[in-house]
């Protein structure tokens, strides 16, 4: 690679010195990221930014920028922030899918524990029954229908 | 209200902070008032103003003011990220949608099990609560575990960072 210009100055028509901040994030393969990140920020920006950041995060920084960039080029009313409103919208309906679900299973259970409170009365009616028939039943018969009318 | 006395002088943000004379037909003058400096700043900052007047002549004269909002939302998130930017903030919607439709589908294997066998309501059963986004612990049967919850209520708890609620075109 003698002439081993980056993308970026390529496009730029300048010298790719040794220390050229661009050329790691814009190899000369793929000439077409440093067009789409240059349309929409310029090299300026891009190149200030990146000076900005630790080196460890430049990449991440450039893959950002790429698809931001690419976005805004697809879409140049809303770029990236459509795919945002989107998915918040999208969100808000499985939100409300799910609240829905949860309100239907709070319904079930209580009706299933009215259905065991049900079960569990007349049981326990028998029970007192057969113990006033077993045991004295003078006053126990009364105070058990005083307290089931 | 001030402002609505013609004034030939008046120069929008725009031409404000590029210190040139603001004309008639300025494409920045209706979206960048001069009341609001700070917004053309930051689109400046991260776009540059010759890149945001070759996205506005693109546009339909009636898509530009959401252009520049979205612009502005952009270059904010840029601003106060410049690592991700919005990617970031896209990120953290796309794990808290998986979470949601994990969750959504436990819950719907939960009523499912309630609908076949009404009388199985067994002691294990973790009450729901109405909150999806805190409260909501574990599916019935304690299928998501605790990781999943705390997941989830860091996402909200993230999700705070970039205000979705600014974007004005709901």
């Amino acid at each position: 690679m003698s002439s081993g210009r980056c993308a970026a100055c390529r496009y730029l028509r300048r010298k790719c010195t040794q220390g050229c901040i661009l050329s790691p994030y814009f190899p000369s393969n793929n000439p077409q990221r440093f067009v789409s990140v240059h349309r929409i920020y310029g090299a300026s920006n891009v190149t200030k930014l990146l000076q900005l950041l630790p080196t460890h995060l430049r990449a991440e920084a450039a893959d950002s920028l790429y698809f931001e960039a690419q976005c805004r080029l697809e879409d140049p009313v809303y770029g990236c922030v459509g795919l945002i409103f989107m998915l918040q919208q999208h969100i808000n309906a499985v939100e409300s899918q799910l609240v829905k679900t949860q309100a239907e299973i709070a319904v079930m259970k209580s009706q299933g524990q009215n259905r065991e409170t049900q079960q569990a009365e007349p049981d326990f009616n028998n029970l007192l029954l057969r113990q006033s028939d077993n045991e004295a039943p003078l006053s126990f018969p009364n105070q058990v229908s005083s307290g089931f009318i | 209200m001030r402002g609505q006395e013609p004034r030939s002088t008046s120069s929008c943000a725009a031409c404000r902070l590029l210190k040139r004379r603001c004309n008639p037909n300025c494409i920045f003058a209706p979206y960048f008032r001069s009341d609001e400096p700070k917004k053309f700043a930051k689109v400046h900052k991260v776009f540059g103003a010759s890149n945001v007047s070759k996205i506005l002549i693109e546009v339909p004269e009636e898509q530009r003011e959401d252009t520049v909002n979205s612009l502005a939302y952009e270059a904010e998130a840029r601003l106060r990220d410049p690592v991700y930017g919005c990617i970031g903030a896209i990120a953290l919607l796309q794990r808290k949608m998986i979470q949601l439709q994990h969750d959504l589908a436990l819950a719907r294997s939960c009523l499912a099990r309630y609908t076949a066998t009404p009388s199985c309501i067994g002691s294990t059963d973790v009450p729901v609560i109405a909150d999806p986004l805190g409260d909501f612990p574990a599916g019935c049967g304690g299928s998501i575990d605790s990781f999943s919850w705390n997941l989830s209520y860091e996402l909200n708890q993230e999700a705070h960072m970039y205000d979705f609620s600014q974007i004005p075109y709901v």
